[in-house]
């Protein structure tokens, strides 16, 4: 018989605590072997890449709105609205994350730029996240550490649905902006978040507020909602695909592990959602040696494939195990998919790994 | 006063490169510049205990490569965020074509 544990999510609860006694939080994770030379040759920066595709990104948001605009009022606006919606509420999700790596750009000043524009497209706190992204690259999806668990068990399904509109993200975004904006921070931001830092993500909480109160304010003096079409409410009706992509990265893998291997995903996926997404398709990859830009982690990935649980050949087949599994961590919350290393992966620290299998799928 | 510890041959370090040192039971990390001068910080970043020798040099910068912290490894100052403590720096010399440590 099993022994159901309850996970404590929260990062100033029991979970988190067991996990700094026991090892598991902050430890050394599995790399597979690459030489110095070639590591040095994948996490070369350049610019060239990354500028190309910021042009394209922001160019085309240019265009699909000023098209929005002009047929604002008629059907025909639609289809400009979504696909500038997706350009702002999903493709600055990737683009806050590269940016926040450092490794977007090679000149610093470009990756700061983007970062900050990324962020507040996407309604992350510059500040916030960049700390509570180091944090989940530290522990990624150990239960009471990492603040960037998507789903966690039992799944909260109607959760999942909602944000694929960004409601519940945008929400929650937004009260702390206002909480921020006031000065107060919380007990679990403080956790992750030193105090030298934090009067800077109270001053761009403040900046953010003054912009949507701007906003809202043209909304008024116009007679229109057209500046928040612009502005803000595409987080909501242009989240869809960030939240399509981003749920394969651990959903339904395991939990508590010290090896990306076991909980993280790799899938392929087109070029277009590649380019929207910066290739964090490779998401093993990335989380294992996250100082490899965007545009070399293919040629890492072929590298590297050998060492890797076979990746997901499409969105499909991600999705097509991940469902039901969240759908049977509602009635038994340790279950997860076990991820099986190829015949000549050694396997790394089975003791944090060894009490699962029993609720694992096969 | 400095102890003279040998790290290696000069040219064991690639330029704009970093290697690990671990001696005494401490671990260094030995850089070479693009102006092919050599220094030495602790070897692990201050923000997460991770080795600075698996990290990328450029120019005069080492960054972490664990959360992309960077340090200036000549002076050992953190350059902003997630690094916010400075890395401790040691003299380093090269005589006859080896490099050394001074602890």
């Amino acid at each position: 018989m099993t022994t159901t544990i309850k996970r404590d999510y929260d990062l100033l609860g029991a979970s988190g605590r067991l996990a700094v006694e026991t090892g598991l939080a902050a430890a050394e994770w599995y790399h597979t072997d690459i030489t110095r030379k070639d590591m040095k040759a994948l996490m070369q920066r350049s610019d060239a890449p990354a500028i190309r595709d910021t042009i394209i990104w922001l160019g085309s948001m240019v265009v699909f709105a000023a098209l929005g605009i002009y047929f604002w009022g008629s059907w025909i606006c639609i289809p400009f609205f979504l696909v500038y919606g997706v350009l702002y509420g999903s493709a600055s999700d990737s683009r806050w994350h590269e940016c926040g790596h450092g490794t977007a750009f090679k000149t610093r000043w470009m990756n700061d730029a983007v970062y900050q524009i990324a962020c507040f497209m996407i309604m992350r706190n510059p500040v916030t996240w960049r700390w509570s992204h180091a944090r989940h690259h530290t522990d990624t999806i150990i239960v009471g550490r990492d603040p960037e668990i998507a789903v966690m068990r039992p799944p909260d399904l109607a959760r999942v649905v909602l944000n694929f509109f960004g409601i519940l993200d945008s929400w929650f975004a937004m009260s702390d902006m206002v909480r921020n904006a006031f000065g107060h921070i919380s007990a679990a931001e403080k956790s992750f978040i030193p105090e030298m830092e934090q009067p800077k993500m109270v001053r761009i909480a403040r900046i953010w507020l003054a912009i949507y109160v701007a906003t809202v304010a043209a909304c008024l003096w116009m007679g229109s909602i057209l500046p928040l079409m612009l502005v803000g409410l595409p987080r909501l009706y242009g989240a869809w695909h960030h939240v399509m992509v981003g749920l394969l990265q651990h959903g339904g893998l395991a939990e508590d592990v010290v090896d990306h291997r076991l909980n993280t995903r790799t899938v392929y996926m087109n070029p277009v959602f590649r380019f929207l997404y910066l290739n964090m398709n490779y998401h093993v990859e990335h989380h294992m040696f996250p100082m490899v830009p965007y545009h070399a982690l293919p040629k890492l990935h072929a590298m590297i494939k050998h060492d890797l649980p076979a990746p997901n050949p499409s969105m499909w087949s991600g999705y097509r195990e991940m469902i039901p599994a969240f759908l049977r961590q509602l009635r038994n919350e340790d279950y997860f998919l076990k991820r099986e290393l190829p015949p000549t992966a050694r396997p790394y620290r089975e003791e944090f790994h060894g009490e699962l299998p029993a609720a694992a799928a096969q | 006063m400095s102890n003279w510890i040998e790290v290696c041959a000069a040219d064991a370090i690639d330029e704009e490169d970093v290697i690990r040192f671990d001696h005494g039971g401490r671990t260094f990390a030995v850089y070479r510049s693009p102006e092919d001068d050599y220094f030495a910080t602790d070897g692990l970043c201050t923000h997460e205990k991770i080795h600075l020798a698996d990290g990328l040099v450029m120019d005069n910068i080492i960054e972490c490569p664990k959360h992309n912290g960077r340090f200036d490894y000549r002076t050992g100052e953190a350059k902003g965020a997630p690094v916010c403590v400075n890395l401790q720096t040691y003299p380093v010399k090269v005589e006859n074509g080896t490099v050394f440590i001074g602890l």
